[in-house]
């Protein structure tokens, strides 16, 4: 049985040109660059909300902006960045413009889907970011804990929730869309264990979009009738019970770190082995520690509440089981260190992002373990120590690899490259302004430095002037990044089609690829990884008709 | 010579000459499926919370879980046989017996009629408010959302009994609209169960 192609749609009412990016359309190419931009935007604006937090904490009194402002901006500067910039840009930027190249088809398997998913999204980032000016935002973190939630301004709250629900909802159809393709859309002949990296990063995650999202929007259906209806659900004062709250929405929240972080583990394991001209290392291994990590993911997540009166078998087990997730993350490590080692090693601008993620995220990562042994977490619970091991985990690991990857596939979206000179100027920008900012606050939290708070301790105040400067420095480094990307979409270096001599399917066309991705069949890439072997040669012709290595392959 | 990529082996490349033409084969129904689980996660996390509340939070003096059993149990028997009379619209669609097919059609449509109506009747019959104590707000949280997706139910089945007229999009040679409503309507009377389950005879 077979369904009429979505391009009859497309081909006939569809805009052609650029305006097909402000249209309705269903190219999965398209929808991509369209999560990517609106994700650039909100993190611009979610970064601008950062600038006016740490601008606030320069100084140890609530000058710059009033106690009531900044808790809406903090509010708003999380949502922002995990649910619009983050969970929105690894997820649904490289997942739909690169899966349907990956399994060798021609769009996702249900395009309109795709494109619905990303058309909540806006609206959403309207609503949540519009409540600010229009009705004040919600003051109470982007965990929203009750009592605190239902307590300050309902009207900011219940927009703040509206806002999550259509992007969680966004997000349960992305990741129906991309089980279903990557499952159920391979090019006929390609197996499961030849499939690129990411692809089993982006089915791992959207396992865990679709069974732990559902929890978030039931528990804040239930926040919203506590608000709105004054039922008791997590209200102590009529017999309700706010632990409960904890657990469903850390049921959701923190596999929605693997969400986060499991793409960039996948984009990383694509971009690594092409820089090295070397195999991924393996990548069997990396296949199963991505399961493993999707199973443990759903097992961890009362470790947020150890001081939540959680009962001692309680802290026993989410202790032992969050310190094994180290296991299958420490062999991705390793497995990259392992590619890189020996390697014939480009260090371009993406090639920098990449091994600067690996040593941000090794430090987020031991921080990490370190959270995860209870008297520990009990000292530093809701300091700035969490606030800097969580920045180097969601900042140091998965925004620099958004980075590495527009500086990998920026030659694929648009056929021009990006001026080296400009990507490493940002980088270091990047790499020293993050350091300087996030790495003070381990020694504020481990010092007593409350999270969440617009004043503190005046002893404090020279680590958080360092990390404001910090702060400073990678608001400055975005203005070569988007110098860089704005003026080599027409005055860059022509790329070509396969740059960097890549293997994977989705430079075996040209830049920027057709509609349907591909003139012809779609080429079936059994060795996605097979760099730096004797026989480093491809049958490319089946793909574009033409030769892409310019008549250098040896045959 | 030993090629990393090869080109199409002649043994697949009718299907992929296919796959050329943007056409695949139907997913729908298991992306549908994909969705019913997450939406069986969003009941799983309103029974958890149910639970934990039975298990930690004591209600106060003079409330009770006690609830008349006899209403929700025919309730139960009617989405149970309403099931039955679907999958016979089914089978019916799938012989090409549109008359059948679309009176069994119906029939499941009025027993989900009935469910409401004996939902609305239970509860307007009990003795609790929506925000009288804690579990008379699980309650109703619980048999609301299920109710919410019994009445989707129901218009979704009028809906597809309208696409199998003479001439409608629901044919025995493109059933899908009714399989998709029939493994959705499966979905609501199994979560059904299971809450009768745990909010009645728990």
């Amino acid at each position: 049985m077979t369904v009429a192609s979505p391009n009859d749609f497309q081909e006939s009412l569809q805009p052609q040109g650029w305006l097909r990016y402000f249209s309705f359309s269903l190219d999965h190419k398209v929808i991509g660059l369209q999560y990517l931009v609106t994700g650039f935007i909100f993190y611009f604006i979610g970064g601008a909300l950062a600038g006016v937090i740490r601008a606030e904490l320069a100084s140890p009194i609530s000058d710059f902006v009033g106690r009531e402002t900044y808790n809406e901006v903090l509010t708003l500067h999380g949502t922002v960045m995990i649910f619009l910039w983050i969970v929105p840009v690894v997820n649904g930027a490289f997942g739909n413009y690169l899966i349907p190249f990956y399994v060798g088809a021609r769009d996702m398997a249900f395009p309109r889907l795709n494109a619905v998913a990303f058309w909540m999204i806006p609206p959403a980032g309207i609503l949540l970011i519009g409540s600010y000016f229009i009705t004040g935002a919600a003051q109470s973190g982007w965990t929203a804990y009750p009592p605190l939630s239902i307590t300050t301004p309902a009207l900011g709250q219940v927009v703040w929730i509206v806002s999550v629900l259509l992007l969680g909802g966004s997000s349960i159809f992305g990741g129906i869309n991309f089980i279903a393709t990557v499952l159920k859309l391979r090019r006929p002949g390609l197996k499961l264990m030849q499939l690129p990296m990411y692809c089993w990063a982006m089915l791992g995650t959207s396992i865990l979009v679709v069974l732990s999202t559902p929890v978030l929007a039931g528990t804040l259906l239930l926040l919203s009738f506590d608000i709105v209806a004054h039922t008791g659900f997590f209200n102590p004062a009529m017999g309700g019970n706010v632990v409960v709250y904890q657990h469903l929405f850390w049921f959701y929240s923190h596999p929605a770190v693997y969400i986060m972080v499991l793409p960039a583990f996948g984009l990383v394991s694509e971009i690594l082995p092409i820089h090295s001209r070397k195999p991924l290392f393996g990548y069997t291994t990396m296949v199963y520690s991505i399961l493993a990590i999707v199973v443990l993911g759903l097992v961890v997540w009362a470790h947020h509440m150890f001081t939540s009166g959680t009962p001692p078998w309680m802290r026993l087990f989410f202790t032992i089981a969050t310190s094994f997730i180290a296991v299958p993350t420490g062999i991705k490590f390793f497995n990259w260190l392992a590619t890189l080692w020996g390697g014939k090693l480009a260090l371009n601008s993406a090639m920098l992002f990449s091994c600067a993620f690996i040593v941000n995220f090794v430090f987020g990562g031991i921080t990490g373990v370190a959270l995860a042994q209870v008297p520990f977490d009990i000292h530093v619970h809701d300091t700035y120590f969490v606030v800097g091991h969580f920045h180097y985990i969601v900042y140091g690991g998965t925004v620099f690899v958004i980075f590495a990857s527009i500086y990998h596939w920026y030659p694929k979206f648009t056929g021009r490259m990006l001026n080296e000179d400009l990507g490493r100027l940002h980088f270091l920008l990047t790499f020293l302004g993050f350091n300087l900012c996030f790495a003070p606050q381990h020694w504020l939290g481990l010092n007593g430095m409350p999270r969440r708070v617009a004043e503190y301790d005046p002893s404090f105040t020279t680590l958080n002037q360092i990390s404001s400067v910090g702060a400073l420095l990678m608001a400055i480094s975005s203005l070569p990044f988007l110098y860089n990307v704005l003026v080599s979409a027409f005055r860059g270096e022509e790329a070509g089609d396969n740059p960097w001599n890549a293997l994977t399917p989705e430079w075996l066309t040209s830049s920027p690829p057709p509609v349907e991705n591909w003139i012809g069949e779609a080429p079936l890439v059994e060795h996605p990884y097979g760099y730096g072997v004797e026989e480093d040669t491809l049958s490319l012709e089946a793909a574009t008709g033409r030769d892409l290595w310019g008549g250098a392959g040896r045959r | 010579m030993t090629s990393l990529a090869t080109n199409t082996s002649t043994s697949n490349a009718e299907a992929a000459s296919a796959q050329a033409h943007g056409d695949h084969a139907d997913l729908r129904l298991f992306g549908l499926a994909t969705f019913l689980v997450a939406d069986g996660m969003t009941f799983a996390g309103f029974f958890a919370a149910y639970l934990t509340f039975r298990a930690v939070n004591p209600l106060p003096e003079g409330s009770t879980y006690e609830l008349e059993l006899l209403l929700p149990s025919i309730n139960t028997m009617l989405l149970l046989v309403s099931s039955y009379t679907f999958h016979r619209s089914g089978r019916n669609l799938l012989l090409g017996r549109m008359g059948p097919c679309r009176a069994w059609l119906l029939l499941t449509a009025a027993l989900g009629a009935a469910f409401l109506a004996g939902q609305m009747v239970e509860y307007f019959s009990l003795p609790f408010g929506l925000t009288d104590n804690l579990f008379a707000s699980t309650f109703y949280a619980l048999t609301g959302f299920h109710g919410l997706h019994v009445t989707l139910g129901v218009i979704c089945i009028l809906l597809v009994w309208f696409q199998t007229r003479n001439g409608g999009r629901v044919t025995s040679a493109a059933p899908f609209g009714l399989e998709a409503a029939e493994l959705y309507w499966h979905f609501v009377d199994g979560i059904w169960v299971v809450l009768y389950g745990i909010l009645y005879l728990l």
